[in-house]
């Protein structure tokens, strides 16, 4: 009965529907899609409250209430991983904010148009390749006994260092790794807004004086600065996210203690230790923040910077 | 153009030897790489290989070359590369003609996006989605590393926003003249948007190339993983002793592999096909990153 009068009251609606019937017929087989690979998992988040045992139908899991949550948060292990993925994400957010804004300033400097864009495609490289094959270049290159690099250390007089086993270095690893992945790929929305910027501005701050680093410090800087803090403030969301790739490729049991971020964390507990309720645990907890800090940032996005996703 | 003064004349200078000296650090690690591959066993052991290979041989590409299982990853690969381009593709076509839209054009486009957006800013994470795979029954088939990403947000994005950059006059004039929806899309709105679909193409064709997880987890089969699963495998596993004394007694020169060339053979082997695409598409992915929305 309520159902038909709300029916009823709705004509206009269902009018339009029927207009806009090519629309939801090319959208549908998207929506199937997500409904299935991303709102199903969504559901499927409910095991994080269970004693999850894959032999069991998920109707007929015992219900645990916060015991995953107590469990995995009484884990002195959890709280070291936390602070890893933090360390980790925020120096990368960084990095990959300083190198690329640095790189497009000075690639802008070159004049030759040929040797720019063979710049380019020089430094885009690494972003093409996986970090699978990265890591096996990475362990032929850094090794402690064999690696190109600790012999120019050594020739260079200094002490070999361990890149890839020494917990104290893994961080910085990863970090300079990542930043010489990106970089050159990073640049190219720096690039792109140094180029919109408008050029009377140059030619305005030569007469009043200004020579070439003085432009750029008063007109460039100030005028990709809206571009710099976007990147920044929708970095914020990936806090959470130290590169799940790069690590799970690089990492290794002697580097845990400093190198093991809440994603790879959650892999080993789930896929190899089959705790799936206490993994979903960890992955909901790292949802959640990350929900919240996503939102913090599009929120700020759109204050600051005017930008909106949508 | 500006004149230039002389310190600036230095600068340029100093600029372009930096610049050439970050390019070289980009390049340096694979041919190092390249140079490993090509050397042979006593100057690779004794790590005397910089940057010229010693001793040269391609012994170990012909024995990554004649690995059977080498063979069916790449194959495997080239099918999944094939599928999901092709999937992606048409996926974010699909949803971003529609969400193109105005409201008054498409009434339910803010419920789509809505719809669209929540899975971008919350998900269910690794453990569940593994159980959603395995329940729809897709463990050890090439779908379970195309369809959980059929619909990529970011390449929406990027489609949608250069769909609304078409003049809607061109749009109106399809319309007038009788054509449906889809004939616009189809003859109007794609030719047009070639740019924007082949940055699409670049993206999913390197996603697809170089993706390596969903292989470990979603293929039990060592015979149907993906290249870089493969290539994941080798680099975790290979040692010498894994080469067999028939293969040995057929050809000699097999006992002369060491197991950093080889992998650094297999590398190399599964990177170049990119390696090599992605100059030519530079023009559009450049485009395409700067005229979409950014990266979130």
């Amino acid at each position: 009965m309520a159902q038909a009068q709300i029916r009823s009251r709705k004509i206009p609606l269902s009018k339009r529907f029927r207009k806009d019937i090519p629309f939801h017929i090319m959208i549908l087989p998207a929506v199937v899609m997500v409904f299935i690979f991303k709102y199903l998992p969504l559901g499927g988040l409910v095991i994080a409250f269970q004693d999850y045992s894959p032999i069991f139908k998920l109707t007929e899991q015992e219900w645990i209430g916060w015991g995953n949550f107590e469990y995995i948060f009484s884990l002195p292990q959890f709280w070291g991983v936390i602070k890893n993925t933090i360390w980790i994400a925020s120096m990368k957010i960084v990095g990959d904010m300083v190198v690329p804004v640095l790189f497009a300033l000075l690639l802008t400097e070159v004049r030759k148009k040929t040797y720019k864009s063979t710049l380019q495609t020089v430094v885009f490289l690494p972003h093409f390749i996986s970090w699978v094959a990265l890591a096996g270049i990475f362990s032929e290159i850094l090794s402690i006994d064999s690696g190109i690099v600790n012999k120019a250390i050594t020739v260079l007089g200094g002490q070999p260092v361990y890149f890839l086993g020494d917990p104290k270095v893994f961080p910085y690893t990863l970090l300079f790794t990542a930043i010489w992945k990106h970089f050159g790929w990073n640049a190219i929305v720096y690039l792109a807004a140094i180029t919109n910027v408008d050029s009377s501005l140059y030619e305005a701050a030569y007469l009043d004086g200004a020579n070439r680093f003085k432009q750029v410090w008063h007109v460039t800087i100030p005028c990709i600065l809206p571009m710099i803090i976007l990147m920044s403030v929708l970095g914020i969301g990936n806090i959470l996210k130290a590169g799940f790739e790069q690590v799970f490729n690089m990492y290794s049991p002697q580097v845990y203690s400093t190198g093991d971020i809440i994603d790879t964390f959650v892999y080993r507990l789930g896929l190899v230790n089959f705790q799936f309720g206490t993994a979903s645990a960890v992955g909901l907890f790292q949802s959640a923040v990350s929900f919240v800090l996503i939102m913090l940032g599009y929120w700020l996005a759109d204050r600051v910077a005017g930008y909106r996703v949508f | 153009m500006l004149k230039r003064t002389k310190g600036e004349k230095i600068f340029a200078v100093i600029n372009v030897i930096f610049l050439t000296g970050l390019a070289l650090v980009c390049l340096l690690p694979i041919w190092n790489l390249l140079a490993v591959s090509l050397s042979a066993k006593n100057y690779v052991q004794a790590n005397m290989v910089s940057l010229a290979p010693l001793g040269f041989t391609t012994s170990n590409y012909h024995y990554m070359l004649h690995e059977s299982s080498f063979w069916e990853a790449f194959i495997v690969s080239a099918k999944r590369v094939f599928l999901g381009v092709a999937v992606n593709l048409l996926f974010t076509i699909c949803a971003a003609y529609p969400l193109s839209k105005r409201k008054d054009q498409f009434g339910a486009r803010g419920f789509y996006a809505a719809f669209f957006l929540i899975p971008m800013v919350f998900t269910g994470g690794l453990i569940p989605t593994y159980l959603v795979v395995s329940n729809v029954g897709l463990i050890d088939s090439i779908w379970a590393l195309v369809l959980p990403e059929a619909l990529e947000m970011y390449y929406v994005l990027l489609m949608m926003n250069f769909f609304r950059g078409i003049p809607g006059e061109i749009e109106e004039a399809a319309l007038v003249d009788g054509a449906s929806w889809l004939t616009t899309l189809v003859k109007v709105y794609l030719p047009l948007s070639l740019p924007s679909l082949a940055t699409i193409t670049l993206y999913a064709l390197v996603h697809h190339w170089n993706a390596y997880f969903d292989g470990m987890i979603y293929i039990n089969n060592t015979h149907n993983y993906p290249l870089m699963t493969y290539l994941r495998s080798v680099i975790e596993g290979f040692d010498t002793s894994d080469i067999r004394p028939d293969e040995i007694a057929a050809d000699p020169i097999l006992a002369q592999l060491t197991g950093r060339s080889v992998k650094a053979a297999g590398i190399i082997l599964c990177t170049v096909p990119m390696a090599v695409i992605y100059p030519f598409l530079q023009k559009f992915f450049v485009h395409g990153l700067t005229v979409g929305s950014v990266k979130g």
